[in-house]
Protein backbone atom coordinates (compact mmCIF):
# COMPACT_ATOMS: atom_id res chain seq x y z
CA UNK A 1 0.00 0.00 0.00
CA UNK A 2 1.43 3.36 -1.01
CA UNK A 3 0.63 6.42 1.08
CA UNK A 4 0.66 9.99 -0.13
CA UNK A 5 4.16 11.55 -0.05
CA UNK A 6 2.92 14.69 1.73
CA UNK A 7 1.52 12.68 4.68
CA UNK A 8 4.72 12.90 6.72
CA UNK A 9 4.82 16.71 6.42
CA UNK A 10 1.66 17.28 8.48
CA UNK A 11 2.27 16.33 12.10
CA UNK A 12 5.59 18.13 12.78
CA UNK A 13 4.64 21.55 11.31
CA UNK A 14 1.28 21.28 13.09
CA UNK A 15 3.01 20.62 16.42
CA UNK A 16 5.34 23.57 15.75
CA UNK A 17 2.36 25.80 14.98
CA UNK A 18 0.49 24.78 18.15
CA UNK A 19 3.66 25.34 20.21
CA UNK A 20 4.05 28.83 18.70
CA UNK A 21 0.40 29.71 19.36
CA UNK A 22 0.39 28.45 22.94
CA UNK A 23 3.70 30.23 23.66
CA UNK A 24 2.34 33.53 22.25
CA UNK A 25 -0.85 33.12 24.30
CA UNK A 26 0.91 32.33 27.61
CA UNK A 27 3.78 34.76 27.06
CA UNK A 28 5.83 33.08 29.83
CA UNK A 29 9.54 32.43 30.20
CA UNK A 30 8.64 28.82 31.07
CA UNK A 31 7.42 28.22 27.51
CA UNK A 32 9.57 30.20 25.06
CA UNK A 33 8.42 30.50 21.43
CA UNK A 34 10.09 28.43 18.70
CA UNK A 35 11.85 31.58 17.52
CA UNK A 36 13.29 32.27 20.99
CA UNK A 37 14.58 28.69 21.13
CA UNK A 38 16.26 29.13 17.74
CA UNK A 39 17.87 32.35 18.94
CA UNK A 40 19.20 30.59 22.05
CA UNK A 41 20.50 27.78 19.83
CA UNK A 42 22.29 30.24 17.59
CA UNK A 43 23.75 32.05 20.59
CA UNK A 44 25.14 28.77 21.97
CA UNK A 45 26.62 27.91 18.56
CA UNK A 46 28.30 31.35 18.28
CA UNK A 47 29.75 30.99 21.76
CA UNK A 48 31.10 27.54 20.77
CA UNK A 49 29.31 25.96 23.74
CA UNK A 50 26.94 23.76 21.76
CA UNK A 51 29.66 22.19 19.59
CA UNK A 52 31.86 21.54 22.60
CA UNK A 53 29.20 19.81 24.71
CA UNK A 54 27.67 17.98 21.76
CA UNK A 55 31.14 16.72 20.80
CA UNK A 56 31.83 15.49 24.33
CA UNK A 57 28.48 13.69 24.50
CA UNK A 58 28.95 12.15 21.05
CA UNK A 59 32.38 10.86 22.05
CA UNK A 60 30.92 9.19 25.14
CA UNK A 61 28.08 7.70 23.10
CA UNK A 62 30.40 6.29 20.44
CA UNK A 63 32.87 4.86 22.92
CA UNK A 64 30.26 3.15 25.10
CA UNK A 65 28.32 2.03 22.03
CA UNK A 66 31.39 0.39 20.48
CA UNK A 67 32.32 -1.35 23.73
CA UNK A 68 28.74 -2.48 24.43
CA UNK A 69 28.27 -3.85 20.90
CA UNK A 70 31.59 -5.71 20.94
CA UNK A 71 31.07 -7.28 24.37
CA UNK A 72 27.36 -7.91 23.84
CA UNK A 73 27.96 -9.59 20.47
CA UNK A 74 30.66 -11.88 21.85
CA UNK A 75 28.48 -12.80 24.82
CA UNK A 76 25.38 -13.27 22.65
CA UNK A 77 27.11 -15.53 20.11
CA UNK A 78 28.74 -17.54 22.88
CA UNK A 79 25.47 -18.02 24.76
CA UNK A 80 23.56 -18.75 21.58
CA UNK A 81 25.97 -21.46 20.46
CA UNK A 82 26.85 -23.12 23.79
CA UNK A 83 23.82 -24.33 25.80
CA UNK A 84 25.93 -24.80 28.94
CA UNK A 85 27.23 -21.23 28.87
CA UNK A 86 23.68 -20.06 28.28
CA UNK A 87 22.35 -22.03 31.27
CA UNK A 88 25.13 -20.63 33.48
CA UNK A 89 24.85 -17.00 32.46
CA UNK A 90 21.14 -16.60 31.72
CA UNK A 91 20.07 -15.79 35.32
CA UNK A 92 22.79 -13.14 35.48
CA UNK A 93 21.61 -11.71 32.17
CA UNK A 94 18.03 -11.46 33.45
CA UNK A 95 19.28 -9.72 36.58
CA UNK A 96 21.22 -7.12 34.64
CA UNK A 97 18.39 -6.62 32.14
CA UNK A 98 16.12 -5.61 35.01
CA UNK A 99 18.68 -3.49 36.85
CA UNK A 100 17.60 0.16 36.49
CA UNK A 101 20.17 2.26 34.64
CA UNK A 102 20.12 4.80 37.44
CA UNK A 103 21.25 2.22 40.01
CA UNK A 104 24.25 1.20 37.89
CA UNK A 105 25.25 4.81 37.39
CA UNK A 106 24.99 5.73 41.06
CA UNK A 107 26.85 2.62 42.23
CA UNK A 108 29.68 3.12 39.76
CA UNK A 109 30.08 6.78 40.70
CA UNK A 110 30.16 5.74 44.37
CA UNK A 111 32.61 2.89 43.86
CA UNK A 112 34.86 4.21 41.09
CA UNK A 113 34.47 7.93 41.63
CA UNK A 114 33.14 10.78 39.48
CA UNK A 115 35.45 9.94 36.59
CA UNK A 116 35.09 9.35 32.86
CA UNK A 117 35.75 5.61 33.16
CA UNK A 118 32.87 5.19 35.61
CA UNK A 119 30.55 7.11 33.28
CA UNK A 120 31.37 5.02 30.22
CA UNK A 121 31.39 1.76 32.18
CA UNK A 122 27.93 2.51 33.58
CA UNK A 123 26.52 2.95 30.09
CA UNK A 124 28.24 -0.21 28.83
CA UNK A 125 26.93 -2.32 31.71
CA UNK A 126 23.43 -1.07 31.01
CA UNK A 127 23.60 -1.87 27.33
CA UNK A 128 25.53 -5.16 27.08
CA UNK A 129 22.61 -7.37 28.25
CA UNK A 130 20.27 -5.93 25.59
CA UNK A 131 22.80 -6.52 22.82
CA UNK A 132 23.55 -10.02 24.11
CA UNK A 133 19.87 -11.01 24.19
CA UNK A 134 19.28 -9.80 20.64
CA UNK A 135 22.43 -11.36 19.21
CA UNK A 136 21.73 -14.61 21.09
CA UNK A 137 18.49 -14.95 19.13
CA UNK A 138 20.49 -14.54 15.94
CA UNK A 139 23.15 -17.04 16.98
CA UNK A 140 20.44 -19.58 17.79
CA UNK A 141 18.87 -19.21 14.38
CA UNK A 142 22.12 -19.74 12.43
CA UNK A 143 21.34 -22.14 9.59
CA UNK A 144 22.73 -25.56 10.49
CA UNK A 145 22.72 -26.58 6.82
CA UNK A 146 25.26 -23.87 6.04
CA UNK A 147 27.29 -24.95 9.08
CA UNK A 148 27.50 -28.44 7.60
CA UNK A 149 28.48 -26.99 4.25
CA UNK A 150 31.25 -24.95 5.87
CA UNK A 151 32.39 -28.09 7.69
CA UNK A 152 32.56 -30.20 4.51
CA UNK A 153 34.47 -27.52 2.61
CA UNK A 154 36.87 -26.87 5.51
CA UNK A 155 36.11 -23.18 5.90
CA UNK A 156 38.56 -21.45 8.20
CA UNK A 157 37.34 -19.81 11.40
CA UNK A 158 37.68 -16.44 9.75
CA UNK A 159 35.76 -17.50 6.62
CA UNK A 160 32.93 -18.80 8.77
CA UNK A 161 32.78 -15.58 10.71
CA UNK A 162 32.94 -13.26 7.72
CA UNK A 163 30.98 -15.17 5.10
CA UNK A 164 28.63 -17.51 6.95
CA UNK A 165 27.85 -15.98 10.34
CA UNK A 166 27.99 -12.22 9.91
CA UNK A 167 25.48 -12.06 7.02
CA UNK A 168 23.05 -14.16 9.05
CA UNK A 169 23.60 -12.14 12.22
CA UNK A 170 23.39 -8.82 10.39
CA UNK A 171 19.65 -8.15 10.94
CA UNK A 172 20.12 -8.87 14.65
CA UNK A 173 23.21 -6.65 14.84
CA UNK A 174 21.25 -3.88 13.14
CA UNK A 175 18.37 -4.31 15.60
CA UNK A 176 20.86 -4.19 18.47
CA UNK A 177 22.48 -1.08 16.96
CA UNK A 178 19.16 0.73 16.56
CA UNK A 179 17.89 -0.14 20.01
CA UNK A 180 21.38 0.36 21.39
CA UNK A 181 21.89 3.88 20.12
CA UNK A 182 18.40 4.96 21.21
CA UNK A 183 19.07 3.67 24.72
CA UNK A 184 22.66 4.86 24.99
CA UNK A 185 21.82 8.46 23.98
CA UNK A 186 19.43 8.61 26.89
CA UNK A 187 21.63 6.93 29.48
CA UNK A 188 24.62 9.08 28.57
CA UNK A 189 22.60 12.22 29.32
CA UNK A 190 21.69 10.87 32.76
CA UNK A 191 25.31 9.92 33.41
CA UNK A 192 26.40 13.45 32.50
CA UNK A 193 23.67 15.03 34.58
CA UNK A 194 24.68 13.08 37.66
CA UNK A 195 28.43 13.28 37.64
CA UNK A 196 30.21 15.00 34.76
CA UNK A 197 31.08 18.63 34.19
CA UNK A 198 30.58 18.73 30.43
CA UNK A 199 28.27 17.27 27.80
CA UNK A 200 24.64 17.87 26.87
CA UNK A 201 23.40 16.23 30.07
CA UNK A 202 25.50 18.60 32.15
CA UNK A 203 24.19 21.62 30.21
CA UNK A 204 20.61 20.43 30.73
CA UNK A 205 21.36 20.14 34.42
CA UNK A 206 22.69 23.72 34.54
CA UNK A 207 19.68 25.05 32.63
CA UNK A 208 17.34 23.15 34.95
CA UNK A 209 18.89 24.86 38.01
CA UNK A 210 17.79 28.28 36.68
CA UNK A 211 14.64 27.06 34.87
CA UNK A 212 16.17 28.13 31.53
CA UNK A 213 13.62 26.31 29.34
CA UNK A 214 14.88 27.93 26.13
CA UNK A 215 18.34 26.35 26.63
CA UNK A 216 16.82 22.98 27.54
CA UNK A 217 14.79 22.96 24.32
CA UNK A 218 17.68 24.30 22.23
CA UNK A 219 20.05 21.54 23.39
CA UNK A 220 17.37 18.89 22.98
CA UNK A 221 16.66 19.97 19.41
CA UNK A 222 20.33 19.97 18.49
CA UNK A 223 20.65 16.52 20.02
CA UNK A 224 17.64 15.09 18.15
CA UNK A 225 18.96 16.55 14.90
CA UNK A 226 22.34 14.83 15.33
CA UNK A 227 20.67 11.48 16.11
CA UNK A 228 18.58 11.80 12.95
CA UNK A 229 21.62 12.61 10.83
CA UNK A 230 23.38 9.48 12.11
CA UNK A 231 20.29 7.40 11.33
CA UNK A 232 20.01 8.75 7.78
CA UNK A 233 23.69 9.05 6.91
CA UNK A 234 25.10 5.92 8.55
CA UNK A 235 22.54 3.32 9.59
CA UNK A 236 20.16 3.35 6.64
CA UNK A 237 22.85 3.19 3.92
CA UNK A 238 24.57 0.39 5.85
CA UNK A 239 21.33 -1.56 6.03
CA UNK A 240 20.57 -1.07 2.34
CA UNK A 241 24.06 -2.16 1.35
CA UNK A 242 24.01 -5.32 3.44
CA UNK A 243 20.55 -6.46 2.41
CA UNK A 244 21.10 -5.93 -1.32
CA UNK A 245 21.33 -9.67 -1.93
CA UNK A 246 17.76 -10.09 -0.62
CA UNK A 247 16.27 -7.60 -3.02
CA UNK A 248 18.32 -8.70 -6.02
CA UNK A 249 15.19 -10.50 -7.19
CA UNK A 250 14.47 -14.02 -8.24
CA UNK A 251 15.08 -14.02 -11.94
CA UNK A 252 14.03 -17.52 -12.92
CA UNK A 253 11.92 -18.82 -10.05
CA UNK B 1 13.22 -40.30 25.75
CA UNK B 2 15.21 -43.24 24.50
CA UNK B 3 17.03 -42.70 21.25
CA UNK B 4 16.49 -45.23 18.50
CA UNK B 5 19.54 -45.78 16.33
CA UNK B 6 18.79 -44.87 12.72
CA UNK B 7 21.56 -46.95 11.24
CA UNK B 8 22.47 -50.50 12.23
CA UNK B 9 25.83 -52.19 11.83
CA UNK B 10 27.12 -51.35 8.42
CA UNK B 11 30.41 -52.83 7.36
CA UNK B 12 31.62 -52.10 3.89
CA UNK B 13 34.42 -50.39 2.05
CA UNK B 14 34.57 -47.95 -0.79
CA UNK B 15 37.37 -48.16 -3.33
CA UNK B 16 38.64 -45.77 -6.00
CA UNK B 17 36.34 -45.68 -8.97
CA UNK B 18 33.38 -47.13 -7.07
CA UNK B 19 30.12 -45.72 -8.38
CA UNK B 20 27.58 -46.55 -5.72
CA UNK B 21 23.89 -45.78 -5.86
CA UNK B 22 22.23 -45.83 -2.47
CA UNK B 23 18.59 -46.84 -2.65
CA UNK B 24 15.91 -47.43 -0.05
CA UNK B 25 12.56 -46.22 1.23
CA UNK B 26 12.13 -42.62 2.39
CA UNK B 27 13.18 -41.90 5.94
CA UNK B 28 15.36 -44.99 6.21
CA UNK B 29 18.54 -42.96 6.81
CA UNK B 30 20.16 -42.55 3.40
CA UNK B 31 21.07 -38.91 4.01
CA UNK B 32 22.19 -39.79 7.53
CA UNK B 33 24.57 -42.37 6.06
CA UNK B 34 26.01 -39.74 3.67
CA UNK B 35 26.44 -37.36 6.63
CA UNK B 36 28.20 -40.08 8.62
CA UNK B 37 30.57 -40.71 5.73
CA UNK B 38 31.21 -36.94 5.41
CA UNK B 39 31.83 -36.70 9.18
CA UNK B 40 28.85 -34.44 9.88
CA UNK B 41 27.01 -36.60 12.42
CA UNK B 42 28.33 -35.39 15.76
CA UNK B 43 26.81 -38.22 17.84
CA UNK B 44 28.40 -40.83 15.64
CA UNK B 45 31.72 -42.25 16.89
CA UNK B 46 34.29 -40.74 14.57
CA UNK B 47 36.53 -43.81 14.68
CA UNK B 48 33.79 -45.94 13.12
CA UNK B 49 34.49 -44.44 9.71
CA UNK B 50 38.08 -44.83 8.57
CA UNK B 51 39.02 -42.32 5.92
CA UNK B 52 42.23 -42.41 3.94
CA UNK B 53 44.57 -39.63 5.11
CA UNK B 54 43.96 -36.46 3.12
CA UNK B 55 40.74 -37.76 1.61
CA UNK B 56 38.84 -34.94 -0.09
CA UNK B 57 35.07 -35.21 -0.03
CA UNK B 58 32.75 -33.20 -2.28
CA UNK B 59 29.15 -33.18 -1.04
CA UNK B 60 26.19 -32.11 -3.19
CA UNK B 61 23.46 -31.56 -0.61
CA UNK B 62 19.78 -31.76 -1.44
CA UNK B 63 19.60 -27.97 -1.34
CA UNK B 64 22.32 -26.02 -3.11
CA UNK B 65 23.74 -24.62 0.15
CA UNK B 66 25.61 -21.92 -1.66
CA UNK B 67 25.92 -18.78 0.44
CA UNK B 68 22.89 -16.77 -0.76
CA UNK B 69 24.61 -13.44 -0.02
CA UNK B 70 27.62 -14.23 -2.20
CA UNK B 71 27.82 -14.48 -5.99
CA UNK B 72 28.74 -17.76 -7.67
CA UNK B 73 32.24 -16.38 -8.17
CA UNK B 74 32.61 -15.56 -4.47
CA UNK B 75 31.13 -18.92 -3.48
CA UNK B 76 33.68 -20.74 -5.63
CA UNK B 77 36.59 -18.52 -4.53
CA UNK B 78 35.73 -19.41 -0.91
CA UNK B 79 36.51 -23.09 -1.51
CA UNK B 80 39.83 -22.14 -3.07
CA UNK B 81 39.13 -21.83 -6.80
CA UNK B 82 41.71 -19.46 -8.36
CA UNK B 83 40.17 -16.36 -10.02
CA UNK B 84 40.98 -17.43 -13.57
CA UNK B 85 39.43 -20.87 -13.12
CA UNK B 86 35.99 -19.67 -12.05
CA UNK B 87 34.63 -19.15 -15.57
CA UNK B 88 35.96 -22.41 -17.07
CA UNK B 89 34.59 -24.34 -14.09
CA UNK B 90 31.14 -22.80 -14.46
CA UNK B 91 31.25 -23.42 -18.20
CA UNK B 92 31.88 -27.11 -17.49
CA UNK B 93 28.50 -27.35 -15.76
CA UNK B 94 26.72 -25.24 -18.36
CA UNK B 95 26.71 -21.97 -16.43
CA UNK B 96 29.01 -19.85 -18.60
CA UNK B 97 28.48 -16.14 -17.88
CA UNK B 98 26.69 -16.69 -14.57
CA UNK B 99 29.66 -15.95 -12.29
CA UNK B 100 28.26 -12.66 -11.00
CA UNK B 101 24.80 -14.05 -10.24
CA UNK B 102 23.55 -14.63 -6.73
CA UNK B 103 22.35 -18.20 -6.09
CA UNK B 104 18.72 -17.14 -5.64
CA UNK B 105 18.72 -15.52 -9.05
CA UNK B 106 19.18 -18.98 -10.58
CA UNK B 107 16.62 -21.69 -11.17
CA UNK B 108 16.71 -24.79 -9.00
CA UNK B 109 18.51 -26.78 -11.68
CA UNK B 110 21.09 -24.06 -12.33
CA UNK B 111 21.77 -23.61 -8.61
CA UNK B 112 22.30 -27.34 -8.31
CA UNK B 113 24.78 -27.22 -11.21
CA UNK B 114 26.62 -24.40 -9.45
CA UNK B 115 26.76 -26.48 -6.28
CA UNK B 116 28.05 -29.39 -8.35
CA UNK B 117 30.78 -27.13 -9.72
CA UNK B 118 31.78 -26.33 -6.15
CA UNK B 119 31.97 -30.08 -5.36
CA UNK B 120 34.26 -30.69 -8.30
CA UNK B 121 36.36 -27.59 -7.59
CA UNK B 122 38.03 -29.22 -4.62
CA UNK B 123 39.13 -32.21 -6.78
CA UNK B 124 37.32 -34.72 -4.57
CA UNK B 125 38.38 -38.31 -4.14
CA UNK B 126 34.84 -39.11 -3.06
CA UNK B 127 31.75 -37.38 -4.39
CA UNK B 128 28.54 -37.56 -2.34
CA UNK B 129 25.32 -36.75 -4.19
CA UNK B 130 22.06 -36.49 -2.26
CA UNK B 131 19.11 -36.85 -4.66
CA UNK B 132 20.83 -34.80 -7.35
CA UNK B 133 17.99 -35.12 -9.85
CA UNK B 134 15.01 -34.70 -7.52
CA UNK B 135 12.38 -31.99 -8.11
CA UNK B 136 13.61 -31.16 -11.63
CA UNK B 137 11.34 -31.58 -14.63
CA UNK B 138 12.22 -34.68 -16.68
CA UNK B 139 14.29 -33.01 -19.47
CA UNK B 140 16.37 -31.05 -16.96
CA UNK B 141 16.82 -34.08 -14.72
CA UNK B 142 17.95 -36.02 -17.79
CA UNK B 143 20.36 -33.26 -18.82
CA UNK B 144 21.86 -33.09 -15.32
CA UNK B 145 22.16 -36.88 -15.22
CA UNK B 146 24.04 -36.79 -18.54
CA UNK B 147 26.29 -34.05 -17.17
CA UNK B 148 27.07 -36.02 -14.00
CA UNK B 149 27.75 -39.09 -16.17
CA UNK B 150 30.19 -37.13 -18.35
CA UNK B 151 31.95 -35.59 -15.35
CA UNK B 152 32.31 -39.03 -13.77
CA UNK B 153 33.68 -40.54 -16.98
CA UNK B 154 36.36 -37.84 -17.03
CA UNK B 155 37.43 -38.78 -13.48
CA UNK B 156 37.85 -42.56 -13.42
CA UNK B 157 39.52 -42.64 -9.99
CA UNK B 158 36.90 -40.62 -8.19
CA UNK B 159 34.49 -42.65 -6.06
CA UNK B 160 30.85 -41.66 -5.88
CA UNK B 161 27.88 -42.37 -3.66
CA UNK B 162 24.57 -41.16 -5.02
CA UNK B 163 21.32 -41.26 -3.05
CA UNK B 164 18.36 -41.68 -5.35
CA UNK B 165 14.81 -42.97 -5.60
CA UNK B 166 15.06 -43.62 -9.28
CA UNK B 167 16.22 -46.99 -10.59
CA UNK B 168 17.15 -45.33 -13.90
CA UNK B 169 19.80 -43.18 -12.17
CA UNK B 170 21.24 -46.34 -10.70
CA UNK B 171 21.22 -48.06 -14.08
CA UNK B 172 23.05 -45.18 -15.71
CA UNK B 173 25.57 -44.15 -13.06
CA UNK B 174 26.27 -47.06 -10.74
CA UNK B 175 28.59 -50.02 -10.78
CA UNK B 176 27.51 -51.01 -7.27
CA UNK B 177 24.15 -50.70 -5.63
CA UNK B 178 23.45 -50.39 -1.93
CA UNK B 179 20.01 -50.91 -0.49
CA UNK B 180 19.14 -49.70 2.97
CA UNK B 181 16.29 -51.51 4.71
CA UNK B 182 15.16 -52.76 8.11
CA UNK B 183 14.90 -50.89 11.34
CA UNK B 184 17.50 -49.74 12.22
CA UNK B 185 18.62 -49.62 8.63
CA UNK B 186 21.01 -52.28 7.41
CA UNK B 187 22.94 -52.38 4.25
CA UNK B 188 22.59 -54.88 1.43
CA UNK B 189 24.29 -54.72 -1.88
CA UNK B 190 23.78 -56.28 -5.20
CA UNK B 191 26.64 -56.00 -7.64
CA UNK B 192 24.98 -58.16 -10.28
CA UNK B 193 22.05 -55.85 -10.89
CA UNK B 194 24.23 -52.80 -11.23
CA UNK B 195 26.83 -54.08 -13.61
CA UNK B 196 24.15 -55.08 -16.10
CA UNK B 197 22.41 -51.71 -15.84
CA UNK B 198 19.27 -53.79 -15.20
CA UNK B 199 16.77 -51.01 -14.49
CA UNK B 200 13.78 -53.35 -14.32
CA UNK B 201 15.57 -55.60 -11.84
CA UNK B 202 16.56 -52.67 -9.64
CA UNK B 203 13.00 -51.32 -9.71
CA UNK B 204 11.61 -54.71 -8.62
CA UNK B 205 14.09 -54.93 -5.78
CA UNK B 206 13.30 -51.40 -4.63
CA UNK B 207 9.54 -52.11 -4.66
CA UNK B 208 9.96 -55.26 -2.58
CA UNK B 209 12.01 -53.32 0.00
CA UNK B 210 9.45 -50.54 0.20
CA UNK B 211 6.53 -52.92 0.64
CA UNK B 212 8.35 -54.61 3.52
CA UNK B 213 8.80 -51.34 5.39
CA UNK B 214 5.25 -50.06 4.73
Amino acid sequence: MKTAPWACWIALPAALLIWGLVAALLDSALLPSPLAVLQTLWGEVRAGELQHHLGVTLRRVMLSFALAMALGTLLGVWMGRAPLVNALLDPLLVLFLNLPALVTIILLYVWVGLVEAAAVLAVVINKVPNVAVTVREGARSLDNRLEQMAEVYHFTRWQRLAHVWTPQLFPYLMAATRGGLALIWKIVLVVELLGRSDGIGFQLHMAFQVFDVASILAYSLAFIAVVQVIELAVLQPLERRASRWRTAGVRHA
Amino acid sequence: MSRQPVLGDIATRIAEGDRICLLGPSGIGKTTLLNVIAGLEQQFPAAAVRRRAGLRIGYLFQEHRLLPWRTLRQNLRLVGVPAHEVEPLLAQVGLAGCAEHLPDQLSLGMARRAALARCLAIQPDLLLLDEPFASLDPPRAQALQNLVGTLLDARPHMAMICVTHDARDAGRLANRIWYLNGQPARLQWDERLASGGDVAGITRKLRSLESKVV
